[in-house]
């Protein structure tokens, strides 16, 4: 029984390594993989290996299953481009679905969950009023939570779609007000590039900076191995075809006040997934890298969460990332008089 | 992280693996699929957990948190008397959410002469025990939550899982089964009192057999019987709400379920009781070409 995630890192930076696997040595793989949002991922790293017949229909399903996400990604994202048409800017599509509109190895069998799109902050209210128009509607019509968002956080209050079932979330930025690095939006939409469908996806060293800020300034790292091979895929390439492309993510880190960020995003791809980093960038290990790695890998072969302590730690980190501890204070007591 | 328990089982064409804080529902699962293939090989398609919903609720007032590799965020957790139930739920929760090699049905099924009849309806319509009685009379018990409906083929394949008995049925069951086929009675469960049964030994050593469908019925218990048609896209819609996974497989879902629905003859069928329904059912299956 596996006790950390360490099979899948090394499944997905080795594939023959599962070569020699046993019976419950892939049924491991597999719950971890799946509990990751990682099956898909894993599944077409696998294709040329040659597995258990056993093991052999349920990546096919997780193949299948992602060809399909993949798919309903690209129509959510047009039914979105549709609807803000008779707007003049840019809109930018984020996280999976940019990767995916944008055919990028980092969107081979990624599992998709909502639809993320960014816009400029003055066209918040026009873009709001379009995708109510077209059919979405608020998710949380809570007077706080929605005031919460629309003051502090760098998104609208969730919407979701009353036919579709599928959720959207209009960004103005990457981090949240209230954190502490302040990425430059308005540079990110003028570098965006167009796609033939006429929206667009953030430049190379932006896309890769909008994942390290997603995972390492905001949020608890809970689904964080996923986001960590976005980063390690789109470096590998990025970094292949452009010789530009370090001196310019060092450019745009310092811009959008990202360098520990990356620097350690960098440290932590190279050694869990043996991504190839400008030594430079990614700065000397440190000890507290060794937290990052024992948060990561904290899912056993069942498939549970463990390392309880660490995770919680994470957790409230998390909390004061986003707030200064004042508002923190008052946000928590807010939230405990509703719950 | 409290150390789990585990066992593998085999149904139909997918494989288990429950792992849970308790010996308990492991040694119940392990008594009633007793004469199931066993694993050789410790491979399984899912993993189904059954934990504390609180560390502390190991020992006090145990309580069962069902979970595995597909969950649900609002699932409610059962006493751990009921953990038999959850174990099957688990099960069930995999298929209904992660499977993707068929089309599932939530219907019952039971074979003769390599053809199926399938019935499905709401909770209550006796398709669970429809289909016990049946395999009692001559016919193949398949399956009596999900038949998995092949998208290349067509065919029906067998999901011969426990039989869930609920309320009035076990009463019926006991009556013509004996005491060896039942499982331990759960009562006061979110459905009622259950009480499950060990499938007829030729359901458990045939269920690689597939069969092709040649008769669909929607069940109702409780009305004058009668048999009534059905048109093909109010069958077509019922089936699309009492598949688990149509949404999930795309095109391939829709074709498979508008082949079916082409060709498979369907009759919503009411009854007041067993024998009026296999009446029914055998005035139906001898007119079937």
């Amino acid at each position: 029984m596996m006790r950390d995630a360490r099979l899948l890192i090394g499944a997905l930076r080795a594939p023959e390594t599962v070569l020699s696997l046993d019976g419950m040595g892939w049924t491991d793989l597999i719950s971890i993989a799946r509990a990751e949002s990682l099956i898909g991922s894993l599944a077409h790293r696998l294709t040329d290996i040659e597995m258990p017949e056993q093991v052999q229909p349920a990546l096919k399903d997780a193949i299948q299953a992602t060809d399909l996400a993949r798919r309903q990604a690209l129509w959510e994202a047009d039914c979105a481009r549709r609807a803000l048409t008779p707007l003049s800017c840019k809109t930018v599509l984020m996280k999976g679905t940019a990767y995916i509109a944008a055919d990028l190895n980092a969107g081979i069998g990624r599992s998709i969950g909502d639809l993320d799109i960014m816009v400029a902050r003055d066209e918040l209210p026009a873009v709001e009023e379009l995708l109510l128009d077209a059919g979405w509607e608020w998710v949380k019509p809570d007077p706080y939570d929605d005031q919460y968002y629309r003051d502090h956080m760098h998104e609208l209050p969730p919407l979701i779609h009353r036919e579709r079932d599928r959720m959207i979330d209009v960004h103005h930025t990457t981090l949240p007000l209230t954190a502490g690095p302040t990425p430059n939006a308005s540079a990110m939409l003028d570098n965006a590039v167009q796609l033939d469908s006429g929206l667009y996806v953030m430049a190379p060293a932006d896309m890769l900076l909008h994942s390290v800020a997603h995972l390492f300034a905001d949020g608890d790292l809970a689904g964080g191995l996923r986001n960590l091979w976005d980063i390690d895929r789109l470096i590998r390439q990025f970094a292949q075809v452009d010789d530009n492309f370090w001196t310019e993510l060092r450019a745009r880190s310092k811009l959008h006040q990202l360098e520990p960020h990356l620097a350690r995003a960098l440290r932590l791809t190279a050694r869990l997934y043996d991504t190839p980093v400008c030594g430079n960038l990614a700065g000397p290990a440190n000890v507290i890298d060794n937290l990052y790695i024992r948060r990561l890998l904290a899912r056993d072969g069942w498939g549970r969460e463990n390392r309880k302590f660490t995770r919680e730690a994470f957790y409230i980190r998390s909390h004061w990332l986003r707030m200064p501890p004042l508002m923190l204070a008052r946000h928590l007591w807010t939230k405990w008089r509703k719950a | 992280m409290a150390r789990l328990h585990h066992l593998y089982l085999t149904v139909g064409p997918a494989r288990f693996r429950v792992a849970s804080t308790w010996q308990r529902p492991l040694d119940q699962l392990a008594a009633l699929y007793s004469d199931y293939p066993a694993s050789q090989d410790d491979y399984a398609d899912f993993t189904v957990r059954l934990e504390p919903e609180k560390p502390w609720r190991r020992y006090i007032r145990p309580s069962v948190h069902i979970s595995g590799d597909y969950w649900l965020p609002d699932a409610a957790p059962l006493p751990l008397s009921q953990s038999l139930l959850a174990a099957e739920m688990g099960m069930n929760l995999q298929m209904a959410l992660g499977w993707r090699r068929h089309l599932l049905l939530h219907a019952s099924s039971v074979e003769k002469d390599g053809k199926a009849l399938l019935m499905t309806g709401l909770s209550g319509s006796g398709k669970s025990t429809l289909s016990a009685m049946l395999s009692e009379k001559g016919w193949r018990f398949m399956g009596d939550e999900f038949a998995l409906l092949n998208p290349d083929t067509g065919m029906v394949h067998s999901f011969p899982r426990l039989i869930s008995l609920k309320n009035e049925a076990i009463a019926a069951m006991q009556a013509i089964l004996p005491e060896s086929r039942f499982g331990p009675l759960m009562t006061g469960t979110p459905k009622g009192d259950i009480r499950h049964i060990i499938p007829p030994t030729d359901a458990v050593q045939k269920m690689a057999d597939t069969a092709k469908p040649a008769l669909l019925l929607f069940p109702r218990f409780g009305y004058d019987p009668i048999l009534r048609d059905m048109g093909k896209s109010e069958v077509f819609v019922r089936l699309t709400q009492a598949s688990t996974n149509y949404v999930a497989l795309g095109e391939t879902g829709f074709r498979a379920l508008t082949k079916f629905v082409d060709a498979v003859p369907t009759k919503a069928m009411d009854y007041q009781s067993g024998e009026q329904a296999e009446e029914l059912i055998d005035s139906l299956w001898s007119q079937l070409s």
